[in-house]
C-alpha cells in the first residue's frame, strides 16, 4: 500500500482554466448599476438587445424617470457630450469641458432635472447624488425629458428608443412617456423585457 | 510548489464570469405606433367593422376586461372579466383569431419537417404577409384603466404575438369604458361625466 499519493502535474489544467479565465473576463460586458431597482417584465421576445445607437428611458417602481443614452458605435463619436452641450444651451447653463468629460463617462442612467446636473456632476458622495436624484421633469410645463429625446435624435438620428420599465409601474406615466416620444415622433420602440417562453397549444383554440 | 488554492480560486473565477455571461442577456419587444395626428390635420377616422372589433381593457390587480362591438352612452355590450392565464384572455383572443393562428402553425410545422424549404429570415416575412393578408381576425384595442400597471400593458402585448393577431392598436380608455369597469369592479364614479363639467 503506497503511503504517498501520486503526484499530478496540474499545470496544463491551470493553463486552459488561466486562458478560459480571460477570455471570460475580457468577453464579459458589465451592465451599470441602476440607480433604482428595476425589475423588468417577462415577455415571449427572443429579439437581443442593440448595443449601440440606444436611448433608454427607465421607469422605477416609484414612478421617476431616469435617461439615458450611449455614446454611439465608435467611442470617438462623443455623443453624450454634444447632447448635453445642447441641453445646457437650450437651458441657459454653461458647461466646463471637465463637467462635458464626467457627464460622457458616466455609466449608468440619470434622473436628474438639468438645473442639478452641474451639481450631480461634480459630487462624488452618493448620498447628495441620491437626493438629487427626483427623476427627470416629464411634465407640460416643464417637459426636460421631451427635450433630452430631441435632442438626443438631433446629434444621433440613428438612434433607438428603449423603455425599461418595473413592471409595477403604473400606466398613467407609461402613456406620458409614450406621448412625449410619438409628439417628437418616435414611433417605433422597444420594450426591454426578461424571456419567458410559453407554449401553446397547437391544436389551437379549445374544442 | 502547491499550486491548489490558485486553481481553486480559478475555477472559482471562472465560474462566474461564466455565469455573468450567459445570464446577462436581456431581450426586446419591439412596438409601433402610429403618427400622432396634428391638431390642425384633419383626418377621417378609419372605419372598422364593429363585429370585428374586440375590445380590451387594463384593470387593476391583473384583470382584464374585454367586450365585443362598440360602447356608447346609449348601448353597453356586457363586459366580462378575466385574466392573463392560460385559460384567461389568450383563450378569448385564440378563439377569434383560429383561422389565422392556425395558418401560421401549419406554415411553421412545414417549415419545420422541411415540406416548404425557405430561409429563416423569410420565415419573419411570409408571417408578415400572412397577417397581412388576413381578414377575419379581431381588431384588438388595447384600453388601459388608469390604475393598471406596466406589467399589465408588456403581458398583453405579448399575449398579441404569442396568438398572432394580425391588427392590434393602443387606444384611450374613453369616459363610458371607465363607468362599465368601475361598475364591474363595485367602485363608485370617481370621475364625473364631461356634460357636467
Amino acid at each position: 500500500m503506497p503511503t504517498k499519493s501520486p503526484r499530478i502535474d496540474m499545470t496544463p489544467m491551470v493553463d486552459l482554466f488561466a486562458l478560459l479565465l480571460t477570455f471570460f473576463m475580457l468577453t464579459s460586458v458589465f451592465t451599470p448599476q441602476e440607480p433604482a431597482p428595476i425589475d423588468t417584465p417577462f415577455s415571449v421576445s427572443e429579439k437581443p438587445k442593440p448595443d449601440a445607437n440606444i436611448m433608454t428611458v427607465v421607469l422605477s417602481a416609484d414612478n421617476r424617470v431616469f435617461f439615458n443614452v450611449d455614446n454611439g458605435q465608435d467611442t470617438i463619436l462623443h455623443y453624450r457630450p454634444q447632447i448635453l452641450k445642447e441641453m445646457g444651451k437650450r437651458y441657459n447653463i454653461e458647461f466646463t469641458p471637465q463637467e462635458l468629460r464626467k457627464f460622457e463617462k458616466y455609466p449608468a442612467s440619470f434622473g436628474v432635472s438639468i438645473h442639478d446636473m452641474k451639481k450631480y456632476l461634480n459630487t462624488e458622495d452618493a448620498k447628495v447624488k441620491e437626493i438629487l436624484e427626483k427623476g427627470v421633469p416629464i411634465d407640460s410645463v416643464d417637459n426636460q425629458f421631451g427635450y433630452w429625446v430631441f435632442y438626443t435624435r438631433q446629434i444621433n438620428p440613428a438612434v433607438q428608443a428603449l423603455i425599461k420599465g418595473d413592471g409595477n409601474v403604473e400606466y398613467p406615466l407609461v402613456k406620458k412617456v409614450l406621448d412625449v416620444l410619438q409628439d417628437y415622433n418616435v414611433s417605433r420602440f422597444s420594450l426591454i423585457t426578461n424571456l419567458q417562453a410559453v407554449t401553446v397549444d397547437v391544436t389551437g383554440a379549445k374544442k | 510548489m502547491d499550486m491548489t488554492p490558485m486553481v481553486d480560486l480559478m475555477c472559482l473565477l471562472l465560474t462566474f464570469f461564466m455565469l455573468v455571461g450567459a445570464f446577462n442577456k436581456p431581450k426586446v419587444m419591439e412596438i409601433v405606433l402610429p403618427d400622432k395626428i396634428k391638431k390642425d390635420q384633419k383626418v377621417d377616422p378609419p372605419k372598422i367593422a364593429e363585429s370585428r372589433t374586440l375590445n380590451i381593457i387594463l384593470g387593476p390587480d391583473d384583470k382584464v376586461f374585454w367586450y365585443g362591438g362598440k360602447a356608447d352612452a346609449t348601448s353597453q355590450p356586457p363586459l366580462f372579466e378575466t385574466n392573463f392565464s392560460a385559460t384567461g384572455i389568450r383563450e378569448v383572443l385564440l378563439d377569434r383569431n383560429k383561422a389565422l393562428f392556425d395558418k401560421i402553425v401549419q406554415f411553421k410545422n412545414d417549415v419545420k419537417t422541411g415540406k416548404l424549404d425557405i430561409k429563416q429570415d423569410s420565415l419573419a416575412n411570409a408571417i408578415r404577409q400572412l397577417k397581412k393578408e388576413d381578414d377575419t381576425g379581431p381588431i384588438v384595442l388595447i384600453k388601459a384603466y388608469k390604475t393598471s400597471k406596466y406589467k399589465d400593458f408588456v403581458d398583453i402585448i405579448d399575449e398579441m404575438s404569442i396568438v398572432g393577431i394580425a391588427t392590434y392598436i393602443l387606444v384611450d380608455i374613453n369616459y363610458v369604458e371607465q363607468g362599465m369597469v368601475e361598475a364591474k369592479l363595485g367602485l363608485s364614479r370617481t370621475t364625473a361625466p364631461l356634460t357636467q363639467k
